[in-house]
């Protein structure tokens, strides 16, 4: 007990003597240890009182591994295991924990939560095991060159000792500007297919927390009863049935006017007070139109001359060549709304502190979003107001809103109490799936001419669709000349090599809000993309593998495409298909990583199609996490897949049909038999997989079905269900 | 109304309107937060519990029907047999990526293994058709369960 204490009081000192001490940065509200008695040895490591290592993660984890991954770069180079080192969320604070592709923005998106943080985490590793070393070097009056950590143990030059006992001396040592990262031959963690997710233990006996969790004394529950049409405003309601709920508190119009917020007890009457509300609208300014409509302007745009020629191309020239080419081939597609549905509806609890401070509990995507909102609505500076971080139950890019809608809406709702009772915002399925924010509808026209070959001499792509960046903070940076590069990654930037080809864009009118979704403009470009370089191998007779490779002649990135391509046909026995089976193949990259997906089908589109198996090859760059890699590529597959099959968001007279998942039907355990990823090994910089899966599974799917019979044809309309696919 | 609650081995007094669905009754009452709330509407399994052994919707079961029976929930799990293997399983595979489902995947994939100890992959499909995982994290569910299996067979 006594040892206990004085060792309590030691690394206190240790605390503060660190807290001036990290390099450069602005330190406020960082470098306060939640617990005092533990020393931060700089923003991103931390050693508690009992000599553990804690990595802070800058990024949410909503399954994609990222405090895992973020975990391991910090415990490979400052020399722990996995057993030894914790995680934990750090604060809002986007000077210290910004994403260091968004700029000044603390946030996860893009798959790029390792690709940003791979040397930024090594070299904060790498900076505490020096300041470590140094300690101990000094103290035992060696050369520091001749120690070590190895698996948290201080050892060299005929010494050894934990490395918690020079957590205060370390705290005095200078800060190494350029400390020295392991090679990787010296990895032993980072590429190791044995390591398990730090946060599986929780997540399999109900002790993780989510933001749902959050249970805070004498909170209120909140839930809002929203206009049913974008732009819909609340002229008046009656509250008299929802007083009737036990646990009702009271209603209130949100200051916006879109919806009427239901204060109560807890989340049960919440639910029922609202549903007893009764609410007069005007939807005089609201949108009106069916997806009907929508598709109409999308199709009617793709047949006019684009508003943005693209890649600069002399469409007249390519459009002549393809008119004269021997075989002209002729599609036009069709995407719909998609919503995110992430498992945990959206939540989130904000609370006053008796110093006055906000704090918001939340799983937050991006918390400079709704940090630099709340410093608006509550008029407060950056420094009075807390995100904590949870952990989020998945997320597809809607917890990422430009406008960081869930939790300005819990603010709102917030703002008109008296503050003495925290406010948990609770969203339930039906909010979810109509809440206003999908994946764009987009619709592509391409006519391609192809020689007597069969060789591709002319490619005239149109797209057409809702912008995402447009009107958001984002554009500065995703749109230029006019062009939101998400409507058009894919196609752009494709590592094909396609002689002739036009691309042209026109942005139609939003009649929903509009949000990245899982892997954004590739849902849909790579569907495109795919499936024309499937029908033009189809068509000239020539293997879809070999077709593609014609195209990927180059270094880099097209060898990389290739690479993947001839993996994964490799591994699927790419060739040869058991009788009544077809496999279809897809290769895209995204997000700086390449996958390449087979999908083996059998059955019929009348029928049944049953998708027996997947098989992925993923080039991301060094394998961080190798299991999580594959878990990702398997997810992502799974998500691409399950939209593709039989999910749309459809609106009539401007509001949502569908609502809960019985009419916005998740992929089931049962719809894919099996799927089995490769990674191809690379010593490039790690890049991202949360998202690159999800791009060509859905157009392998589509070319797998029309490989089925000579005269099966390729889905050009999604979701496939309501396209004349029938899945068994 | 007040009703006394049989869960994870100890009785509850609750007070809960009659049709309060079990689910809001464990998380908000008792604040046991590992049963999840994903749909409300029994199509997503997130909020599966155990009634006298076997799995139910609890978002479903309304709080009056359930006096008098044996609810059991994740937090129970480490101690039950089969719900150890299938924990063990899941760790050893990583079946988990958000985690928001898996309570309901487990409570299920008990349920499963206590009617049949040796299931096919097509059985283990067929029983946890009706359990989402947004994530897809379905091969390794599927995994997880024979996995369990043989691991309740050693
Ligand atoms: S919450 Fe009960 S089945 Fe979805
Ligand atoms: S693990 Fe995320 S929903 Fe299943």
């Amino acid at each position: 007990m006594t040892a206990n204490l004085s060792r309590r009081g030691f690394l206190k000192s240790a605390a503060a003597a660190v807290a001036v001490l990290y390099v450069g940065a602005n330190t406020k509200g960082a470098m306060a240890a939640s617990n005092s008695a533990d020393a931060m040895l700089n923003h991103f490591v931390k050693i508690t009182a009992d000599g553990r290592a804690v990595a802070l993660c800058k990024h949410v984890e909503f399954g994609q591994g990222s405090a895992t991954g973020l975990t391991t770069l910090i415990a490979e180079e400052l020399g722990v295991t996995m057993e030894q080192i914790d995680y934990e969320f750090a604060p809002s604070n986007p000077a210290i924990y910004n994403n260091l592709l968004f700029g000044p923005f603390q946030g996860t998106g893009g798959s790029t939560a390792i690709a940003n943080s791979f040397t930024q985490y090594r070299t904060a590793g790498a900076a505490a095991r020096e300041m470590l070393i140094s300690a101990a070097a000094k103290e035992w009056d060696v050369d520091a060159g001749a120690l070590d950590i190895v698996e948290g143990v201080i050892t060299g030059a005929g010494k050894s000792a934990p490395m918690g006992e020079f957590v205060a001396a370390a705290g005095e040592m200078e800060v190494p500007a350029e400390p020295r990262l392991r090679d990787a031959s010296e990895w032993k963690i980072i590429g190791n297919a044995q390591t398990r997710r730090l946060d599986s233990p929780i997540k399999v006996n109900g002790q993780a927390q989510f933001a749902m969790d959050v249970h805070l004394d004498n909170q209120m529950v909140v839930m809002v009863r929203r206009t049913p049409q974008r732009g819909g405003t609340v002229v008046a309601f009656d509250d008299s049935a929802s007083k009737e709920v036990k646990g009702f508190i009271m209603a209130q119009a949100l200051p916006t006017g879109h919806g009427v917020a239901v204060y109560a007890e807890n989340t049960w009457a919440a639910m029922q007070a609202r549903n007893a509300l009764e609410i007069e609208w005007d939807f005089s300014a609201a949108e009106t139109r069916s997806s009907q409509e929508i598709k109409d302007e999308i199709l009617a745009a793709l047949n006019a001359e684009p508003t943005y020629n693209v890649n600069k191309a002399d469409r007249t020239a390519v459009k002549t060549t393809v008119d004269g080419a021997a075989t002209v081939l002729e599609k036009t597609f069709y995407f719909p709304l998609l919503a995110h549905a992430p498992m945990e509806p959206l939540n989130c609890t904000i609370e006053q502190t008796a110093e006055g401070d906000i704090v918001l509990h939340d799983g937050a995507q991006m918390p400079t979003g709704p940090h630099m909102a709340y410093q608006q609505i509550f008029e407060l500076p950056a420094e009075k107001i807390q995100i904590k971080s949870m952990l989020a139950g998945g997320s597809f890019g809607r917890r990422a809103t430009p406008d960081a809608d869930y939790q300005v809406e819990a603010a709102l709702a917030f703002i008109m109490t008296d503050r003495s009772r925290p406010v948990k915002l609770v969203w339930d399925r039906e909010d979810d799936i109509r809440g206003g924010y999908y994946r764009p509808a987009a619709g592509h026209k391409v006519r391609v001419g192809l020689d007597e070959t069969g060789a591709i001499i002319g490619w005239d792509h149109q797209v057409a669709g809702q912008s995402i960046m447009k009107g958001t903070p984002f554009e500065a940076f995703a749109v230029h000349d006019g062009v939101d590069h998400s409507s058009v990654e894919g196609i752009a930037d494709s590592p094909y090599t396609i002689p002739g080809q036009a691309l042209g864009l026109t942005d139609t009118e939003k009649a929903t809000s509009v949000l990245w979704w899982r892997s954004v403009g590739h849902t849909h470009t790579a569907y495109v993309m795919e499936v024309m370089m499937d029908l033009a191998a189809k068509t000239s007779g020539k293997d879809a593998v070999d077709y593609r490779l014609d195209y990927l002649t180059g270094e880099g990135d097209a060898a990389r495409k290739a690479g993947v391509l001839k993996l994964a046909a490799e591994k699927a026995g790419w060739g040869s298909a058991p009788a009544g089976h077809a496999k279809g193949i897809a290769v895209h990259k995204s997000f700086g990583s390449y996958v390449a997906t087979v999908v083996e089908v059998s059955g019929n589109v009348d029928d049944g199609i049953v998708i027996e198996k997947v098989t992925a090859a993923v080039d991301c760059g060094i394998a961080l996490n190798p299991d999580t890699v594959i878990a990702q590529a398997e997810g992502a597959i799974g998500y691409g897949i399950g939209h593709a099959m039989r999910d749309q968001i459809t609106l009539d007279g401007g509001a949502v049909e569908q609502s809960n998942f019985p009419d916005y039907e998740p992929l089931r355990i049962s719809d894919i038999k099996a799927i089995e990823t490769h990674i191809v090994a690379s010593a490039e910089a790690p890049t991202g997989m949360g998202e690159p899966g999800t791009p060509p599974s859905a157009p392998a799917l589509a070319n797998a079905i029309a490989a089925l019979s000579t005269d099966a044809e390729h889905v050009a309309e999604l979701p496939m269900s309501a396209n004349g696919v029938e899945f068994a | 109304m007040s009703i006394s609650l049989n869960l994870n081995g100890q009785t509850h007094e609750v007070d809960a309107e009659p049709g309060t669905p079990l689910l809001w009754v464990i998380r908000d009452e008792l604040k046991l937060t590992g049963t999840k709330f994903g749909c409300g509407v029994a199509a997503c399994g997130a909020c599966t519990v155990h009634l006298d052994g076997e799995p139910v919707r609890s978002c479903q079961t309304f709080i009056e029907d359930v006096e008098g029976a044996e609810i059991t929930t994740i937090e129970k799990m480490a101690e039950d047999t089969v719900g150890a293997a299938v924990q063990q399983a899941w760790l050893e595979l990583d079946v988990v990526q958000c985690g928001y489902c898996q309570s309901g995947q487990i409570m299920n994939a008990v349920g499963l293994l206590r009617e049949n100890a040796k299931p096919s992959a097509e059985e283990v499909d067929d029983y946890m058709h009706g359990n989402a995982c947004r994530c897809a994290t379905y091969q390794r569910i599927r995994a997880g369960v024979l996995r369990a299996s043989e691991i309740l067979e050693a």
